[in-house]
């Protein structure tokens, strides 16, 4: 099948990449940009663990043709911290046990923190609807719902310092 | 000296994170930064992709298989069928459980989503261009998906290939269709004691078919080295070491020149244990490819055709006194293994250790026979998220103990504490042949009731049910129990092995000359953080920080061997090891120290990190110390380093326990369930790191829930699969889990070297018969003694409109 070239903004870099129209916005990130965060669980919509941000939007990747992505900003879990300044998200979810085999682990980070920024204050209902298009098998979600309430803690918290040292 | 600065005894052991403490997880830097290494990460030069074409039907021969079209394609590189294999012997495989499976079709078809050619190509989209171009005509044959019907005299014969033989894995076969029958305990004495009972419940429990279903599915990257005649495979092996002797066995390949890696695996729950025939099909076309074979499985594909679980037809038969004691238990069960028998359970144990099915309870005669059958549906028979066939047979005598309850018209909380196993009883050995090892089970049940306030919550039903009586409400409330009792470790040697290789496992550890460590394991973790467990172990036994202590499991060069991680068998078998590599690590230490102190290895005494002289605290040498000195001093009849290996066969399994409460509240009219309270009491005995143990057990409630309230593999009568994909099949979503309430007892296990009894699948064990009977609890009062699970909204209603409960 002939390619084309797909120029997105991945991680704030700008790449153009030569894909088949039908490759899935997943297996280009995965496959031809090494970004191998966003994971494939269900190749139907269904899992999230392939949820990345595009365009300031949580999306599927699994279900997004890469050309649909074409001028598109995308964020994906490699690109919210840095092994030196963890996201607070990435940061909570290691303090409150929310992850075991880690599969899930990125897609509902990055649902995390989009939800995060459509709801800075969440009750733990509003995070439990908020993170519900996202499976995981091993944590039974009580400490991915601790851990996304103690980030939003965490992250309002850092909004005060700044405001404050900007005051 | 200055006191002033020297830590304290308390303070040392706090700086080793060692156990009970619930220490971070080493893990999980990785994993939220996206950079985990899961098979389907993997990337090699010239890496080929491969997938296979797959029956649409459940049973039926195959008349011709045209590849020409697919080859034709620009793109794809091979198409495998069985007609290749069988030159090297590799289109029938040996399955765990002594049968053998098609690796492709070889002449016929018996389950939908068989494998039946493997199509090899630049990409995976080019792959699935070349599968859908192969061309296979099938002949239809009948369907048996009833496993009732397996065994009528004219019902379709499955298994062509052994229709005339009459002795199977595990003995005699009486039908085509048959398995094996096994039998436990005392047929006879148990007849006689139900014949002569005040009251007998009888009941058929089923515990229908489902799948673990793990977020990453199966998946491999083989890779044949023809320079170095060297075999690499990437996989999602529970159990890298047996994945290995296997492969070794199947292909002639040296096991020398096999070398297995589990890199990060996404989950497990029993799905990975098992030998598949994409595995297969990636190690064949990597030899005649000559370059890496990436196949992994998409969840169509995980759910139709890898590694279901259950599927239990079990028919119970319980005796008691008027008073309720409980005098006999008798089952049979009719087992549906689908088209090969492939369950992965030790060899001598074709229904797994479906004969714990005693449960908590003092019962002094029972029997218990299994007949497994084969049908047209997928193979598997996989202990999901259990140790074999347990949750089968704690639901079972769960389910019982409740049928019983209500014959007797006794209160079911009383009934199952009159016939608790009592503490002065252990080592407890079971009518059916088990040696349980520790437990306090009266406490736990005593604990549970009052943290729940039973009596509070038996009123509070009793209101509603006449609030609903009353037509003031249409809700029923519902109160589960349940207590469990695992039986877990497999297991020692001389009952335990899969494939001729026992069940023990392995620890290796080398303390580096700075006195940091790195230790290796032959069990796999799939996300119950073995890196920081085991390094939690090794810390309380050798004195250094368990941040200071590197853990590698999954490569089966570096690893020593071990039988993989399952069944809960890591903490007992490889913990144990590790506390036994450590402690010979600590025998080393001493005699080190012993010189170095000028003093002998008897005048010295371990104290938390270091060797002290015994009356003399102040002279110590530390196990960092003691680390250097073994690599740069020269000590008369001691070897430099300082290095342990230990492989541990278990003396006995280990029997964590548990109590657990279910409280939901039912809408008859809707069947709609409404979870308003779960309550777990685990007792894993010794405890290593508290947060793991409840992320644990959240994980395995929510397994439980899934389960018990929606999750199946159905059939229709065609054999079709009508749960093939996430729409169908129910994982709970954050939105309808609920919040859990954790608790503990601890008794420890008298055999284990630190005492720990495995707890990561007690909560699906427990949690499946709580769940469920809360559904039966509701309706009680109007006459329910069974109904089968899943307990959907749609059987729910159900049970309300057959109750009469729908106006």
């Amino acid at each position: 099948m002939e390619k084309i070239n797909v120029t997105m903004t991945v991680n704030g870099k700008e790449e153009t990449l030569s894909v088949e129209p039908r490759t899935l916005l997943v297996h280009a990130l995965r496959e031809h940009l090494d970004y191998t965060g966003a994971h494939i669980g269900c190749s139907s919509s269904h899992c999230g663990a392939c949820t990345i941000d595009m365009n300031g939007k949580s999306v599927k990747s699994c279900t997004v043709f890469a050309p649909q992505a074409e001028g598109a900003e995308i964020l994906t879990v490699e690109g919210i911290g840095s092994p030196d300044k963890l996201h607070a998200i990435q940061e909570m979810f290691k303090e409150h046990h929310g992850l075991q085999c880690g599969y899930c682990t990125p897609g509902m980070i990055m649902r995390s923190y989009r939800f995060l920024q459509e709801n800075p204050n969440p009750t733990e209902e509003e995070v439990r609807f908020g993170i519900s298009g996202n499976l995981c098998r091993c944590t039974g979600y009580q400490n991915i719902v601790k851990s996304i309430m103690a980030a939003a803690d965490k992250i309002r918290d850092e909004v005060n310092v700044e405001k404050k040292e900007i005051a | 000296m200055d006191d002033v600065k020297t830590p304290s005894r308390e303070e040392r052991k706090s700086a080793l994170s060692g156990l009970g403490t619930s220490r971070k997880r080493v893990e999980d830097a990785r994993f939220t930064q996206g950079k985990g290494n899961y098979v389907d990460d993997i990337k090699l030069k010239g890496m080929l992709f491969g997938d296979f074409v797959r029956s649409p039907v459940a049973h039926a021969r195959v008349k011709n298989i045209d590849t020409s079209a697919a080859l034709a394609l620009p793109g794809v590189h091979a198409v495998l069928t069985a007609a290749d294999l069988e030159p090297l012997g590799l289109h029938w495989m040996p399955t765990l459980a002594g049968d053998k499976q098609m690796v492709l079709a070889d002449g016929k078809v018996l389950f939908q989503g068989q494998e039946v050619a493997f199509v090899v190509g630049d990409d995976r989209y080019a792959v699935a261009d070349g599968v859908s171009l192969v061309e296979v005509e099938y002949e239809e044959l009948a369907v048996v998906t009833d496993p009732f019907k397996a065994e009528l005299k004219d019902a379709p014969i499955l298994r062509e290939d052994i229709a005339d033989q009459k002795e199977g894995a595990h003995g005699a076969r009486r039908h085509p269709n048959h398995i094996f029958t096994w039998e436990a305990g005392e047929k006879e004495e148990t007849n006689k004691v139900l014949e002569e009972a005040e009251v007998v419940a009888d009941e058929m429990v089923y515990y229908h078919r489902t799948h673990p279903c793990p977020l990453e599915t199966c998946g491999c990257v083989a890779s044949m080295d023809k320079v170095n005649g060297k075999l690499t495979v990437w996989g999602t092996f529970q159990a890298p070491h047996a994945v290995r002797t296997v492969a070794s066995l199947i292909s002639s390949i040296p096991e020398h020149n096999i070398r297995i890696i589990s890199p990060d695996i996404g989950g497990g729950f029993g799905n990975k244990v098992g030998v598949y025939p994409g595995y297969v099909c990636s190690i064949v076309a990597s030899i005649v490819t000559g370059v890496p074979i990436k196949w992994v499985e998409d969840r169509m594909d995980n759910l139709m055709a890898t590694a279901f679980a259950r599927d239990y037809w079990m028919h119970g038969k319980i005796s008691a006194t008027k008073e309720g004691k409980i005098t006999g238990l008798w089952c049979h069960t009719t087992a549906d293994h689908g088209a090969f028998d492939a369950c992965a359970d030790p060899t001598k144990f074709p229904a797994g250790f479906m004969n714990i099915c005693t449960g908590s309870y003092d019962i002094p005669v029972a029997y218990l026979a299994v007949d497994g059958v084969y049908t047209n549906k997928a193979p598997g028979g996989v202990a999901y998220r259990c140790s074999f066939r347990v949750t089968e047979a704690s639901y079972f005598i769960e389910r019982m103990i409740e049928v019983l309850a209500q014959k007797l018209g006794m209160d079911s909380a009383e009934l199952r504490s009159k016939n608790f196993i009592k503490k002065e009883q252990f080592p407890y050995t079971s009518a059916l042949g088990w040696e349980y090892d520790s437990g306090d089970y009266h406490q736990a049940w005593e604990k549970a009731m009052k943290s729940v306030n039973y009596k509070q919550l038996r009123e509070d039903q009793a209101k509603q049910l006449q609030l609903f009586k009353d037509g003031k409400s249409r809700k029923l409330m519902g109160i589960g129990l349940s207590h469990f009792t695992e039986i877990v470790g497999a297991g020692p040697v001389k009952n335990c092995d899969i494939l001729g290789l026992g069940m023990f496992d392995a620890c290796e550890i080398r303390i580096h000359p700075t006195g940091s460590a790195i230790a290796r394991l032959g069990t796999i973790s799939q996300g119950q953080g073995h890196a920081t467990t085991f390094a939690q172990i090794l810390a309380s036994e050798i004195g250094i920080p368990a941040s200071d202590i590197t853990l590698e499991e999954g490569d089966t060069d570096t690893a020593p061997y071990g039988l993989g991680t399952y069944g809960s068998r890591s903490t007992p078998v490889a913990g144990a090891a590790t506390a036994m590599a450590g402690r010979k690590i600590r025998a080393k230490a001493q005699m080190i120290a012993a010189y170095l102190l000028e003093v002998h290895d008897d005048d010295l005494e371990w104290d938390v990190d270091r060797f002290s002289v015994k009356g003399a605290p102040e002279k110590f040498k530390t196990m960092k110390e003691i680390a250097f000195a073994s690599y740069n001093q020269a000590i008369p009849g001691v070897e430099p380093g300082l290095e342990a290996v230990s492989y541990y066969d278990p003396p006995n399994m280990t029997y964590p326990n548990g109590a657990y409460v279910v409280v939901m509240e039912i809408d008859v009219d809707t069947g709609v369930s409404d979870i308003k309270q779960v309550y777990a009491l685990d007792d894993c005995g010794t405890r290593i790191n508290p947060m793991i143990i409840e992320g644990q057990v959240h994980g395995g409630l929510t397994e439980a829930l899934a389960i018990s309230m929606g999750q199946e593999i159905a059939y229709d009568e065609q054999g079709n699969v009508m749960t093939g994909t996430l729409m169908d099949f129910f994982i709970p979503t954050a939105w309808e889990t609920p919040n859990y309430e954790t608790d503990y007892t601890e008794t420890p296990s008298p055999h284990h070297p630190i005492g720990a009894k495995g707890v990561g699948e007690s909560p699906n064990v427990g949690g499946v018969s709580a769940f469920s009977n809360a559904v039966h609890d509701a309706f009680k009062p109007f006459g329910l003694t069974q109904a089968h699970m899943p307990h959907d909204h749609w059987r729910v209603w159900k049970i309300a409109k057959d109750l009469g409960l729908h106006s």
